[in-house]
């Protein structure tokens, strides 16, 4: 927890705690390693590495929390749909995620942004849309246990309507398991997303985010190893916080989870 | 058994045809012309009419369908933009690069995991079982470039004790099989763990311990024969992912496989070697989960009549 309080702090505030301006060159300081000035050293420009990775956590939550929008708002509606009514629509929206299920997550995500082209907005929605079926099965099949419940049937003989049943019943039974799943999906939307940037398919440069700072840094693995290790942790940390939360949610949401 | 078996191999079929849709549209959603795209910006105007013919993109789109099926069960996946090499001679010569790499990582995911998880659930609830718990999920929250990378930075620029890049020897597969295996040893070790304390919790292991047993032996041939079962069915998954996984990891060690095949296309936009291993990567994927579910199947009889 405190962690991700860090995460969020440093990503809400990054103008007033970074000590640099991230985007600031001073090419005669390049890849200085740590000091009293620079705490975790200087990158190829010459710039902080600490105020970039303050603001990296900026375009981390950014990309996590829409992404992860995009997932939920995509795949929800899908799922309660899938599994309240059942018949055709269940059936082609069940092939259409057996089929993006097809592509390991790496490589849909991949596809997408050769369609879409790089850069931040198209990094979240490929992530986003990777996401979409996982958020649409986990809740077709919560809707589909919870529906055959006697307080839906209660609910249905009390002449309750078929929005009122789906969206005041069923889907407040479904928020637990979603929102572990939420938390989880985050995690893994920050790792894509660097993967992305790291492979120089996602956040361009010179913004500041972990995945393209890494990127850049492998090239100076021998001269300046801490340009290296810096951003790595941060994304190791924040991603270590989302998971460790995540499970612990689900004890505490659903105690027949717990391993 | 063989009509489950027949069950699942029909249900990948549409699953299949659905893939080859997508990578068939991909190249139709990406604004320009298809056939400038295919040909790339320098072809002549006489090329890029050939690959319009042999497309067959002045025809409706599902005849452009069919004849993309036509060619894929050809074998041909059209040419490389760049060195006009066949793109399945280019993923034939590369593909077995990947599986040798991913084949060495579910190894190494194996040899770490399922101890691991034995180890976890044996010490339920101690300092060890702790351990390896939060070891496990540093290693799923690791961004698995950046392992590679301080492992390049330890074992090669450091210590030089192995080689960064290259593939031709059993030295060269070492450090990138262990940071593609990392993050599935770190899987397989909470499977191991909660399937085994799933299994220490049933009667028959009460029985086999009051009747006298010692506790390995409990452990060993009562306990971990069952507790496997679900832990075939993860290490068989986790083989799928790191086929896919392999993207990264063969980005930063260099090694000459689909994966880094992929990146490089995409960064060139080499459109027909991005299919083609688009195609490949995801069929294998595929494949490879049919094949899980039958192994486990033929394993665990109850699975057959859900």
């Amino acid at each position: 927890m405190a962690v991700l309080a860090i995460f969020a702090l440093s990503g809400i505030f990054a103008a007033w705690l970074a000590p640099y301006d991230p985007y600031r060159a001073d090419l005669e300081g390049s890849l200085a390693g740590p000091s009293p000035q620079h705490w975790l050293g200087t990158d190829e420009l010459g710039r902080d590495i600490l105020s970039r990775i303050i603001y990296g956590a900026r375009v981390s939550m950014v990309i996590g929390s829409i992404s992860v929008a995009i997932g939920v708002a995509l795949g929800v509606p899908v799922g309660l749909f899938a599994g309240y009514f059942g018949g055709r629509f269940d059936l082609l929206s069940q092939r259409v995620i057996d089929v993006l299920l097809g592509f390991p997550s790496i490589i849909l995500a991949i596809v997408l942004v050769t369609v879409l082209g790089v850069g931040l907005v198209n990094v979240m929605i490929a992530v986003g849309i990777v996401s979409v079926p996982t958020y649409a099965r986990l809740v077709r099949g919560q809707v589909l246990s919870l529906k055959t419940q006697e307080f839906v049937e209660a609910a249905r003989a009390l002449g309750a309507g078929t929005p009122r049943i789906v969206f005041r019943h069923i889907f407040p039974n479904t928020l637990a398991v979603l929102i572990v799943q939420t938390t989880l999906q985050v995690a893994s939307a920050i790792l894509s997303a660097a993967a992305l940037g790291f492979l120089g398919l996602g956040v361009q440069q010179p913004t500041a985010e972990w995945g393209a700072m890494l990127s850049t840094a492998r090239q100076y693995i021998q001269l300046a190893p801490h340009t290296l290790i810096f951003p790595g942790l941060a994304i190791m940390l924040t991603v270590f916080g989302f998971n460790l939360l995540g499970d612990g949610l689900r004890d505490a949401l659903d105690p027949r989870m717990k391993i | 058994m063989s009509a489950y078996l027949v069950k699942r191999l029909l249900l990948a079929v549409p699953v299949l045809l659905g893939v080859s849709l997508v990578v068939f549209t991909m190249i139709r959603f990406i604004p320009g012309d298809p056939a400038q795209l295919m040909a790339g910006q320098a072809a002549t105007a006489e090329v890029v009419r050939q690959i319009r013919e042999s497309l067959g993109l002045d025809r409706p789109l599902p005849i452009q369908y069919a004849i993309f099926i036509g060619n894929l069960l050809k074998g041909d996946l059209g040419r490389s933009l760049f060195n006009s090499a066949p793109v399945v001679e280019e993923l034939a010569q590369r593909f077995p690069r990947t599986v040798r790499l991913a084949l060495a990582s579910m190894v190494v995911a194996s040899l770490i995991g399922i101890p691991a998880g034995i180890l976890s659930a044996t010490r339920h609830l101690s300092w060890l079982d702790s351990l390896v718990m939060v070891i496990a999920l540093a290693g799923v929250s690791m961004p698995v470039f950046w392992l590679g990378l301080n492992l390049i930075l330890i074992f090669a620029v450091r210590l030089h004790w192995l080689p960064a890049i290259g593939h031709e020897t059993w030295r060269h597969l070492i450090l990138p099989s262990v940071t593609l295996g990392a993050a599935s040893a770190a899987i397989i070790a909470r499977m191991t763990r909660s399937s085994m304390l799933e299994v220490l919790r049933q009667d028959y292991v009460r029985t086999a311990r009051a009747k006298g047993l010692a506790e390995p032996s409990v452990v060993r041939r009562h306990a971990l024969r069952n507790a496997l079962i679900p832990v075939v069915t993860v290490v068989g998954l986790q083989l799928g992912t790191l086929l896919s996984g392999a993207v990264l990891t063969e980005s930063v060690f260099a090694w000459p496989g689909v994966g880094r095949l992929l990146v490089d296309a995409v960064l060139a936009r080499d459109y027909p070697v991005i299919q083609g291993a688009v195609l490949l990567i995801s069929t294998t994927f595929v494949a490879l989960n049919v094949l899980v579910d039958m192994v486990y199947a033929a394993l665990d009889p109850r699975i057959r009549y859900e």
